[in-house]
């Protein structure tokens, strides 16, 4: 089933970090095996933020005495290839034992970057950009954010989801948001199925885009990587997914400073939308709209093939 | 062994043959006072001049459930929900009558399997509102999600405002009134039974229908597979009327431009008869 949740405040920033958490919370039910979240802050002006994993929450599980100490190892070359690189970083916080987050400041090609660090073992990348951050693992919204210390991020918009796994393993790389490697800063949470997945999976493979999991929507986060690198605006990128991808599917796009929304084409999954002058919500659900914005508001559901994208 | 076929012609033609065959309002009744007073045996005996109220914000579905049946247990005909904050599957089964006024909004599956209560909503209802609702009246004043009345039986399921997708898909009777616009597929499979939008109608519109009335005040999209335009009776116009007023959304309506939708062929083995009326004729 999943849950997916979005907001984008206009003009002004907010308690992104605490908004997606009450809202991913109250859509539980829909998804209980895993949350995730892509907020946005004012973009850094001379350094990036990277926040990758070197294990899954299972291995540690699984893994006995040695797990621990090959994920000091990982980051321990992870940190090296950075140095390689001439990667400067300027803070280093760790929110679980296999997950970290970097601030850091680099003049080089963030694609090689990017590259050379997932060559890692089990490592990968979930963010990199300037504004984004994304969160995601196993366990509910509460519980996710409170790990990540997520309550208090002020920001301007974000993106979430709540997952019911039916494609794909229950584990943080099949879980959503997905970070539209490599183009900076783009995230994609999706509720639905995609039914031309591996046809359109090798096309964008034999373009050179990675794929880290088998899950179905980590295609629309390479999909709309492809389409942005070639120049199409996000509003593009959108419409033509409505044609180009077969399935029942809605799914939400966050870039640095936008918001999109697109439907397929029989509407078959739920999304209501609350729109005005400074603020944007969407959710699967009205009930996680409802946790941000008790008073009685208007609401709708968008249409078939209905595209919309906001802006901060 | 008797012919079963659809015997309705003339008030096929008329535009009438859907009203007789739908939830509690099916003509199985032999005069209308035993329908008025139809009531199921265990259904309490309230009383509409009695009215309270009760607050939904720190309660669950369930908890808002029993508080409406143990409120009629004491006798209360009128309730007022104050704070339902979206939840869902609020009001669902209440099989007597009852008036039953909702402040706010609420979530997926409200008023389900309804048979004979009053309903207003001042907000708006998510998906699958009224499914299978089987007789009464329902008021929402403002949006409704998709599959809004989906295989409805009887009674009218009004909203005021515009709808999602699937509008009364597998409908089986009734009438769903939408004061707005309504998605694609709506009237999808629709079996029975009429529904009114006032404003546009998305793709698809009537899809697979086998029988029942779709009438549309604005713009169609297209129509579905075995849905056909119609040419609108007088009586059906006057239908048309008296409905709208009834609900406050004749005003600035022309009912007599209407397009009237119906299926043009229907299922080899459909028929609009209620199980027991086939038994009578088998």
């Amino acid at each position: 089933m999943c849950g997916i949740a979005g907001l984008i405040h206009r003009g002004t920033q907010s308690d992104i970090g605490s908004e997606m958490t009450s809202m991913l919370q109250s859509l539980r039910h829909r998804g209980p095996d895993s949350t995730g979240f892509a907020v946005y802050s004012v973009p850094h002006a001379d350094s990036y933020l990277i926040r990758f994993k070197v294990a899954e929450q299972e291995d540690i599980a699984a893994g006995g005495f040695k797990i621990h100490q090959e994920i000091e190892q990982r980051k321990v070359e992870v940190d090296r290839r950075l140095a390689e690189l001439g990667v400067s970083i300027l803070e280093e916080e760790q929110a679980t034992e296999y997950a970290f987050r970097y601030r850091f400041s680099f003049e080089g090609d963030l694609e090689n970057l990017a590259k050379y660090v997932e060559d890692v073992e089990d490592t990968e990348i979930l963010s990199l950009g300037s504004a984004l951050e994304l969160i995601k693992d196993l366990g509910d919204a509460t519980s996710v954010s409170e790990a990540y210390k997520l309550g208090g991020f002020h920001g301007t918009h974000g993106i979430g989801h709540t997952r019911m796994a039916t494609e794909s393993d229950v584990d943080i790389r099949s879980a959503h948001p997905y970070w539209a490697f490599p183009y900076n800063d783009i995230s994609v949470v999706h509720n639905g199925q995609i039914t031309n997945y591996w046809i359109m999976r090798r096309e964008m493979e034999r373009k050179g885009h990675r794929f880290m999991s088998s899950c179905d929507s980590e295609l629309l986060a390479v999909y709309t990587a492809d389409n942005l690198s070639n120049g199409a605006t996000l509003e593009e990128s959108l419409r033509s997914s409505i044609i180009e991808i077969d399935g029942v599917f809605t799914y939400l796009v966050a870039t640095r400073n936008e918001l999109g929304m697109a439907k397929d084409t029989m509407a078959a999954k739920p999304l209501v939308l609350y729109e005005s002058d400074d603020l944007i919500a969407l959710a699967s659900e009205e009930v996680a709209i409802r946790a941000i914005l008790p008073q009685e508001i208007d609401t709708y559901d968008p249409y078939d093939e209905e595209v919309r994208v906001w802006q901060t | 062994m008797a012919d079963v076929k659809n015997t309705g012609d003339t008030s096929y033609e008329m535009g009438m043959h859907t009203e007789q065959l739908s939830g509690r309002s099916q003509q199985i009744f032999f005069d209308s006072e035993d329908a008025e007073n139809m009531a199921y045996p265990w259904a309490p005996d309230v009383d509409f001049n009695r009215r309270t109220e009760f607050d939904a914000a720190e309660l669950n579905t369930k908890e808002i459930n029993n508080q409406i049946r143990d409120l009629m247990k004491e006798g209360f005909g009128s309730i007022v929900i104050k704070n339902p904050g979206a939840k869902h599957s609020v009001a669902v089964g209440i099989l007597s009558r009852l008036n039953l006024i909702i402040e706010g909004s609420l979530g997926y599956f409200g008023c389900g399997l309804i048979d004979g209560p009053n309903v207003r909503i001042s907000g708006r209802v998510g998906w699958s509102f009224g499914e299978n609702m089987m007789a009464g009246t329902v008021l929402i004043e403002k949006n409704a999600g998709s599959t809004f009345g989906a295989a409805i039986r009887g009674g009218d399921l009004v909203c005021k405002g515009s709808v999602g997708s699937r509008t009364g898909i597998d409908m089986k009777g009734g009438t769903i009134i939408v004061g707005g616009n309504t998605g694609a597929f709506s009237g999808f499979m629709m079996q029975r039974g009429r529904m009114i939008i006032c404003g546009d109608a998305g793709k698809n519109l009537g899809d697979s229908m086998y029988d029942g009335t779709i009438y549309v005040g604005g713009k169609i999209a297209d129509l579905g597979v075995d849905a056909v335009q119609d040419e609108l009776t007088e009586l059906e116009t006057a239908w048309l009327k008296r409905k709208l007023s009834q609900y406050g959304l004749l005003e600035q309506k022309n009912v007599a431009q209407f397009t009237k939708i119906v299926a043009g062929k229907q299922l080899w083995s459909y028929d609009n008869l209620e199980p027991a009326e086939k038994k009578i004729i088998l």
